[in-house]
């Protein structure tokens, strides 16, 4: 297969970073209570991850590594605050829904952990496919994720009534608590798929354990998992 | 005073930071297994955030919208965090040699939990003043200390129970979570 669809393929299906590696949590739980939040989440999350993979692939050479991570961060948080500036200005209704969940790209492990496992390390063009894949990955997921919530609690998905009319909305799966529990049952669904393949697969990333797995973001953990 | 504790109590229990706002879901998640290191944990949370947001509110107000740069404020704060984090670090490593060896190995981390600039972010969207902020700070992150040891308490019980294959590990942990934020909604109810 092509080296450059084989990232998009890596991203999407392989080591899909929701769904797989289980990190960047904050925004999968917190933004998906309807379709369309979880798509403008997605494309933002995956513009800011394109471009800084691109850049910090490009920097990397001129970067000591005492300061790599300061030096990343500076470069993402840049880009966030221009795909905050120009989501005010051309799309105002989803800035208003996101809310302080776009700053918070900042922060968010998946951004972090690409660039220090994957673009400081491969060459620009491979950079910023990964971070296509890494992108769609994540708003595949946030997709999914969001169509569970919006079908099962408000009745629509993307705004257009697709239950029938006796079903009556479960007011929780919108609202957080139904956020942990449509997660725990993609994860699980995940988890059987895994069981029945029975194959040992290399998991990139820090398996939703962040805070064991080095200095910043998600380092360059690389773990054999056998499922 | 009355609102002085109404803000505390609404910020750490009625809007949990984990369980209603997910913010700093990742140490929520990774480092619950044992109530021994979920307590040092948070603690070491609620020291940074108290700090950082002071800071934060105190940068914003005094230089940044002075200047009219607040739209560099994700940047600024993220790097004020994360330098307050080493240089708290540095601080009590000479200073207080107890401390740092209970809280040591989480401060680096704390950069990237969320709930700092999620907590600092939200201080200036709600347009909190001086005090405000930093009892929004303190309020939150002991919600996020109660949070994250009641976690690591109830996985404590559930490691030795018999979960069937795909439920083990993350989707036992979520469904926890759940339970925790459908138990934190009764709290609406105390303001």
């Amino acid at each position: 297969m092509n080296k450059y669809l084989e990232r998009i393929y890596n991203g999407i299906i392989k080591e899909n970073p929701t769904l797989i590696l289980v990190i960047g949590m904050c925004p999968t739980l917190a933004v998906t209570t309807s379709v369309s939040n979880g798509i403008g989440m997605g494309l933002s999350t995956m513009v800011v991850l394109v471009l800084s993979n691109l850049l910090i692939s490009l920097l990397r050479p001129l970067i000591s590594d005492s300061i790599r991570f300061p030096a990343f961060i500076v470069v993402i948080a840049s880009f966030v605050t221009i795909v905050e500036l120009v989501l005010k200005a051309y799309i105002p209704g989803l800035y208003e829904a996101l809310g302080l969940y776009i700053p918070l790209i900042v922060v968010n492990c998946i951004i972090m952990g690409r660039a220090e496992a994957y673009a400081s390390k491969a060459s620009p063009l491979l950079s910023a496919f990964d971070g296509i894949g890494m992108g769609l990955g994540f708003t595949f997921a946030l997709i999914l994720m969001s169509s569970c919530r919006e079908i099962l609690g408000s009745g629509t998905w993307l705004g257009i009534k697709v239950t029938p009319s006796f079903f009556t909305p479960i007011g929780i799966f919108v609202s957080a608590p139904g956020a942990f529990i449509v997660l725990g049952s993609l994860i699980a669904v995940m988890n059987g798929l895994k069981i029945q393949n029975n194959s040992t697969k290399k998991v990139e990333g820090c398996d939703g354990d962040c805070m064991s797995c080095g200095k910043s973001g998600c380092s360059d953990r690389t773990q054999e998992q056998t499922a | 005073m009355k609102e002085m504790i109404l803000l505390i109590v609404g910020a750490a229990l009625v809007n949990n930071v984990v369980l209603s706002q997910f913010y700093g879901l990742c140490p929520f998640l990774g480092v619950s297994k044992q109530v021994q290191t979920a307590a040092s944990m948070g603690a070491a949370v609620v020291f940074v955030i108290t700090i950082a947001s002071a800071i934060a509110n105190l940068l914003y107000t005094y230089v940044l919208v002075p200047l009219d740069l607040s739209y560099l404020q994700t940047i600024v704060f993220i790097l004020v965090i994360a330098g307050l984090v080493q240089f708290i670090e540095m601080f009590l490593k000479k200073s207080n040699p107890a401390l740092y060896s209970a809280l040591g190995v989480y401060l680096p981390l704390i950069t990237t939990n969320c709930a700092v600039l999620g907590v600092a972010l939200s201080n200036v969207q709600k347009e909190y003043g001086f005090g405000n902020s930093v009892l929004n700070g303190i309020g939150s992150s002991v919600g996020f200390l109660i949070a994250i040891t009641t976690m690591a308490g109830i996985r404590e019980k559930t490691v030795h129970n018999n979960i069937i294959g795909p439920f083990r590990g993350m989707p036992i942990v979520m469904y926890t979570a759940a339970l925790m934020a459908i138990a934190f909604v009764g709290f609406s109810g105390l303001i």
